[in-house]
């Protein structure tokens, strides 16, 4: 796209994700899902995606992916993500799905909704943002919320005796035998980011391959709701959160079990 | 396993849940999704046997919120798709509901009631009415909800819940009981008529040649929400204006008229006809439709006999819609049942006593 008698802007190098609708972002400064979006929308685009996609939106702030993914979506109950995603795929086998989903959403009233889907060996894809808090309704305890963290709902911070422990979803659904591929990635450094990319790349060829269900749990910032600048936010993400859950592959199918 | 498609007119000997599954099937329905609970088990153990060789999808859910939740995913894929359960089922399905209600959605949820409160028993029962003609779920909505009485209605009402739900986009449930699910009588199996199929432009099936497309029940955005409350409650009126069906059984000179639906409606036809022998002047209007509420035969019809007889299996809910429908309060007696079948000797002898009569 070179204007004329100009050289050396012949070749874009860098542009929009053609699966990333040009909206001003909404999301809060410091916020992750902004980044997370774009890594979607870039793997969706790789594999000449969108136009078979439809994805399933959740409840939280993780609802608005529809506002940004230029794909169809279909807005789930809090949780029923990947029940939702389930219906749809079994209607649509040929067709592309995914769930976006936070912590509250999956690992609490989703719990159930999750497991099952796993362990069907669902072929459908599940990126898992995990911030360790409530985002849309203020910053409440959340499944995934480190110990002695303070939220709204643990004001003296979140203590084992009474409140849990934080869950490890990505190890936890990796144990299933119905799961193909399970990661924790983290998004905090450009290094981090590609990661992550190569990650998203694994699930989506798990489920166009056919091997299974898939899951990328993302290490996610809620500066706002931590109480913390953006930049704080990220040395959080790679200090305590990394330490609790460490990002890795907890999961990879080689062959096919359903084919 | 034979195909299981009815051929047309032909006379089938079977239960009312299975005629049930054929006119899903017949319907074009291929995606089910489930649940167990008694007394409703024959219809998942139908489709698991039938649905793969049609082409289709049976899958036993890990519980009825998720089922609820399959069904909006198949439905927004503009696909028929069908559940059945009994009362405590239901009641996790409402969360679901009322999402599918608010997202336009539609899809035919079955209900072979039994006994509650809570875990209640499985003996037959109409206490989920209230359940399923006022909204069940949260944020105001309504379910199209049709009451067969016969093995027959059973066939032809699954097939018109499919076309009243894709028609007006909402869900429609079938509320049946432990009777008409497990009775066992000849039905015609009609052909279904495809061009009775709504076409579903608003179906997610990704954005190839067009605008990407949503399937939501959110709207944040200045009045939106109320706007479309408006709109939803617009749908639910011309429903009642356009879709009521009640039947009218022996109501010519009627001056005891009975209004009741399903099993008790069925058992009111033997005691009515004994009435009739005896010189009573007994009739019914049966509700088929219990959303729209026939309301309007119910006042004409009041202003007609002496006494509307109200017989539930309950202990008074569909009584409440009557007493809406008209000012002559003083002509309705009710006859209630809770969980249990009303026998035809019991609303033969309310007949009598209102009648004046000793028997």
């Amino acid at each position: 796209m070179s204007a004329p008698g100009k050289v050396g802007f012949s070749k874009a190098v860098y542009t929009r994700p053609r699966s990333l609708v040009d909206v001003k972002s909404h999301f809060c400064p410091g916020c992750h899902h902004g980044t997370i979006h774009k890594i979607v929308a870039e793997c969706i685009d790789r594999y000449g995606l969108r136009e078979k996609t439809i994805g399933v939106a959740c409840v939280g702030c993780s609802v608005f992916l529809y506002d940004y993914i230029d794909v169809d979506v279909v807005e789930s109950p809090h949780g029923r993500a990947p029940a939702v995603a389930t219906g749809v795929k079994r209607a649509q086998p040929d067709k592309f799905v995914f769930t976006y989903q936070g912590d509250g959403d999956l690992a609490a009233i989703g719990t159930s909704e999750i497991i099952h889907a796993a362990n069907r060996g669902e072929n459908l894809s599940v990126i898992f943002v995990n911030n360790t808090t409530y985002g849309m309704t203020g910053g409440q305890m959340a499944p995934t919320t480190m110990l002695g963290q303070k939220t709204s709902t643990t004001p003296y911070g979140r203590d084992f005796r009474g409140d849990g422990y934080p869950i490890r979803m990505a190890e936890l659904l990796a144990g299933l035998e119905g799961t193909a591929y399970s990661a924790r990635v983290a998004v905090s450094t450009p290094a981090q980011i590609r990661k992550a990319k190569e990650s998203v790349r694994k699930a989506f060829e798990m489920q166009i391959g056919g091997m299974g269900f898939s899951i990328v749990e993302f290490l996610s910032t809620c500066p706002t709701n931590w109480g913390m600048k953006p930049l704080d936010a990220q040395k959080r993400v790679l200090g305590e959160m990394s330490e609790y859950f460490p990002p890795g592959v907890f999961k990879e199918r080689k062959q096919a079990d359903f084919a | 396993m034979s195909a299981p498609a009815a051929s047309p007119a032909k006379r089938i000997l079977t239960k009312g849940n299975e005629a049930i599954c054929l006119g899903a099937v017949a319907a074009g329905c291929r995606h089910y999704y489930g649940y167990p609970i008694t007394p409703q088990n024959d219809i998942p153990e139908y489709m698991a046997a039938h649905l793969p060789a049609l082409g289709g999808t049976f899958l036993q859910a890990e519980s009825e919120v998720a089922t609820i939740n399959m069904m909006l995913g198949t439905s927004a894929s503009g696909k028929r798709v069908m559940t059945s359960s009994s009362g405590p089922g239901i009641s996790l399905m409402q969360e679901g509901l009322s999402y599918m209600a608010g997202s336009e959605l539609p899809a035919v949820i079955v209900n072979i009631s039994r006994s509650g409160p809570g875990l209640g028993g499985i003996a037959p029962s109409q206490g989920d009415y209230f359940q399923a003609v006022k909204g069940g779920g949260h944020g105001g909505y309504r379910l199209i909800v049709l009451a067969p009485h016969s093995v027959q209605e059973m066939y032809t009402l699954t097939m018109l819940a499919f076309d009243l739900a894709d028609k007006y986009r909402t869900p429609a449930l079938i509320l049946g009981d432990a009777i008409v699910g497990q009775m066992k009588e000849p039905f015609v199996a009609s052909p279904y008529d495809p061009a009775s199929t709504a076409e579903k432009p608003w179906a997610l099936t990704g954005c190839a040649g067009r605008e990407r497309r949503n399937v939501k029940s959110l709207h944040l955005k200045d009045n939106a929400i109320e706007v479309h409350n408006w709109k939803l409650h617009e749908k639910y009126e011309r429903i009642r204006k356009e879709e009521a069906r009640a039947e009218s059984y022996m109501l010519d000179g009627a001056t005891i008229a009975i209004v009741a639906f399903g099993t008790a409606a069925r058992v009111s036809k033997t005691a009515i006809q004994w009435a009739r022998k005896e010189g009573i002047a007994a009739g019914m209007l049966r509700p088929i439709t219990l959303f729209p509420f026939p309301g309007r035969e119910v006042f004409e019809l009041a202003r007609t006999v002496d006494v509307l007889l109200v017989i539930e299996m309950n202990t008074g809910q569909m009584v409440e819609d009557v007493r809406q429908c008209t000012p002559l309060h003083d002509r309705i007696a009710f006859l209630g049942k809770p969980c249990a079948m009303p026998t035809p000797e019991e609303i033969l002898e309310r007949i009598r006593l209102l009648a004046g009569r000793k028997g």
